[in-house]
């Protein structure tokens, strides 16, 4: 069994169906980076794996959790994906430590003395351990990323789902959020990632799959999806880099 | 004009206007706290409810919004004894301040609510917390801080409005002056004078309601 | 003992309502024509105009319109007039009215000017002809939802002058009251025409507000 199954999953917004049968298999501890022109519904079936939006038809399932729309089971999903969105979303009255420290106590009812301990653990590996007591509007914007991947780890999760976490970021910050991204993925996190950055995707993933019309068009390790495209969708969508 | 004015009845009588601000303050404490508490269930209710909910809700802040402060208060406290509510003088004003407030603070904290970034929902969401989780814990606080200084005049506005509760006899700050007056045939100085106390009231509540507002936002919000 | 019929009571409370839309349009007129001498105080350039029309309105705000009601009954008193409830009444609305209009219409001036101050200064126009082709024209249109939306407070506000003695539709609700003896059903009755003069108003101040927010957003 893998660890995250989608199963012809569709997903229409009105008349326009931006998911249209999606159907992916992710095994534990793979990094799979999903590419594609805006609006081929890349961030759609992200959105889709952490129930932040209902599917039409078809089924997703993370370790076994079932995605169904009540508030139990997409509890029981959520605490095993996280997810860290574009626009970070720190909780802006809350400090780095108490960002991280929110949920575990509200949501796992952890005491607020191990909250603290984990927090510090998780900003830690996050290179800001430091900023513990800073708000989010001190931080620099991938500074305030690094707080929101130590955030969803907090909640321990067993993958992570990456909406374009690097495009909301002076690209001089973009290396210090994806260094803290490829630690994760050396030491074995499941990684679901919408990304532009093309030449991460290449290095680390062992995945790449190519959305083109809400459809999963190409799927292949990196090195036969950029170095060999075999549909013209994808040469053209290389091409246009 | 010939009138000498004459306030030398303040030297009798200021333990009565004591009085009387104590139980304003009273009034306006208990009506401020609870209308709050009521405001901010309301446009929880408004803004993310269940839908069975959203109608009542929206009827209680149209009909209160649209009616006068005088005639709510005469309604609660001659009209409900009439469905069996027995109430004193106190009561009356206590609740008729908090339905008041409710109604007008639901509106002015549903538009904090409203402005909040859709990210702040989804990203309480992701962290597994339930809809009421989220909005107790992540929506709530930036919500009211958005709104603080807008709710702080409303709680003002509330306050002064409060004077006519002196029409069913509770014994504010109002009741206090139109006693003096009857007592001393000095009307003109009464209110005056507890004009005066008023302005003095308002001016210190704000400045209460903005302390207050940095106790419990501590940070400056930019977004 | 006579029996009251709805109908009866009903008469009765509509036939007072007139006198509450009466003075309510009073209130709104007088208090518009003030408002607008003390908004062009507040926005001139002399300062003790404008410290004059800002402490006017902190006062006027600061302390209870039921207050303001009372010293104008007693206050126009200690000139030797006997005044009549109805002309204290309005005069105590007027000028509490005009204080909170010309603080919303300030309000509005200022939103507009912020942006268009500098463009104007930079045409060579003076300060009158800023505020007269420039500012002016467009505060205006924004200042029409508040407006609308604050003559429900001064409908509202006239229920006041039940307590100084002017017969209008709250005190037509307490005297009827004390003939019938039924309070719930008459000062409901009042709550509900009280809701029939300000809800229409309520309702087109917002559609209005909405109305001017998808005009803002299309420029």
């Amino acid at each position: 069994m893998s660890l995250i199954e989608i199963t012809e999953v569709r997903k229409s917004f009105g008349a326009n169906e931006v998911l249209k049968g999606i159907n992916l298999d992710v095994e534990p501890g793979e990094v799979i980076a999903i590419i594609g022109k805006s609006g081929s519904g890349k961030s759609t079936l992200l959105r889709c794996i952490n129930g932040l939006e209902n599917i039409d038809s078809g089924s997703i399932s993370v370790a076994g959790a079932q995605l169904q729309p009540d508030e139990i089971h997409l509890k029981a999903l959520r605490l095993k994906v996280g997810m860290i969105f574009q626009q970070f979303n720190l909780f802006p009255h809350l400090t780095a430590g108490g960002n991280v420290m929110l949920s575990q106590m509200v949501v796992k009812k952890t005491a607020k003395p191990e909250a603290e301990a984990m927090a510090h653990k998780m900003l830690e590996r996050v290179g800001l351990a430091h900023k513990f007591d800073a708000y989010p509007d001190e931080l620099s914007g991938g500074q305030q990323q690094r707080v929101a991947i130590a955030r969803a780890l907090a909640m321990q999760p067993i993958a992570l789902l990456c909406d374009e976490i690097t495009s909301a970021l002076d690209p001089e910050l973009v290396s210090e959020v994806l260094a803290v991204v490829r630690e994760l993925a050396a030491e074995g996190m499941t990684l679901l990632m919408v990304t532009h950055e093309m030449k991460f995707a290449r290095d680390v993933c062992s995945r790449v799959v190519f959305m083109h019309q809400g459809r999963a068009h190409e799927i292949g390790p990196p090195d036969a999806v950029f170095s060999n495209p075999k549909t013209p969708e994808l040469k053209q969508f290389l091409g246009m880099l | 004009m010939k009138y000498v004015f004459d306030f030398a009845w303040l030297g009798q009588y200021w333990p009565v206007l004591l009085k009387g601000i104590g139980i304003t303050i009273e009034l306006i404490a208990v009506g401020a706290v609870l209308g709050v508490a009521l405001g901010i269930f309301c446009a929880w209710a408004r803004a993310l409810g269940p839908g069975w909910l959203r109608p009542a809700i929206t009827a209680y802040v149209e009909l209160i919004r649209n009616t006068p402060f005088l005639i709510q208060l005469f309604f609660i406290f001659f009209g409900l004894p009439s469905l069996g509510l027995q109430m004193s003088e106190l009561q009356a004003a206590n609740l008729a301040m908090i339905v008041n407030l409710g109604a007008y603070s639901c509106e002015i904290i549903r538009a904090g609510i409203q402005a909040t970034p859709r990210g702040q929902f989804e990203a309480g969401a992701s962290l597994a917390m339930s809809p009421i989780q989220t909005f107790r814990y992540v929506i709530l606080v930036p919500s009211l801080q958005r709104i603080w200084p807008a709710l702080s005049s409303q709680i003002v506005i509330v306050m002064l409005g409060s004077a006519v509760v002196s029409q069913i006899a509770a014994e504010d700050l109002t009741f206090a002056a139109n006693f003096i007056q009857s007592r001393t045939f000095r009307a003109f100085e009464a209110y005056f004078v507890s004009t005066a106390i008023y302005l003095l009231l308002a001016i210190a509540l704000r400045q209460v309601l903005a302390a207050a507002g940095l106790l419990i936002f501590p940070r400056r919000m930019r977004r | 003992m006579i029996e009251f019929s709805l109908w009866d009571i009903l008469r009765n409370l509509l036939l007072a309502t007139r006198w509450t839309v009466l003075l309510s349009l009073v209130a709104f007129i007088g208090g518009g024509l003030v408002g607008t001498l003390l908004l062009f105080m507040r926005i001139g350039k002399r300062r003790a105009l404008r410290l004059f029309a800002r402490y006017y309105v902190e006062l006027f705000q600061g302390t209870p319109l039921l207050m303001q009601l009372f010293l104008a009954f007693f206050g126009l008193g200690l000139f030797g007039i006997d005044v009549p409830a109805w002309l204290a009444a309005a005069v105590a609305l007027i000028l509490w009215t005009a204080a909170f209009l010309a603080e919303i219409w300030r309000g509005c001036v200022e939103a507009i000017a912020r942006g268009q101050w500098e463009a104007s200064s930079s045409l060579g126009m003076g300060y009158v002809q800023q505020m007269r082709y420039v500012i002016l024209p467009q505060a205006l249109r924004i200042a029409i939802p508040p407006t609308v939306g604050f003559s429900v407070q001064v409908i509202k506000a006239t229920a006041l002058t039940s307590i100084i003695g002017f017969v209008e539709l709250s005190k037509a609700g307490t005297m009827v009251t004390n003939a019938t003896f039924q309070p719930f059903t008459v000062y409901g009755l009042v709550a509900l025409i009280y809701f029939a003069l300000c809800w229409p108003l309520s309702k087109s101040s917002q559609i209005l507000e909405r109305k001017l927010n998808v005009a803002h957003r299309n420029h």
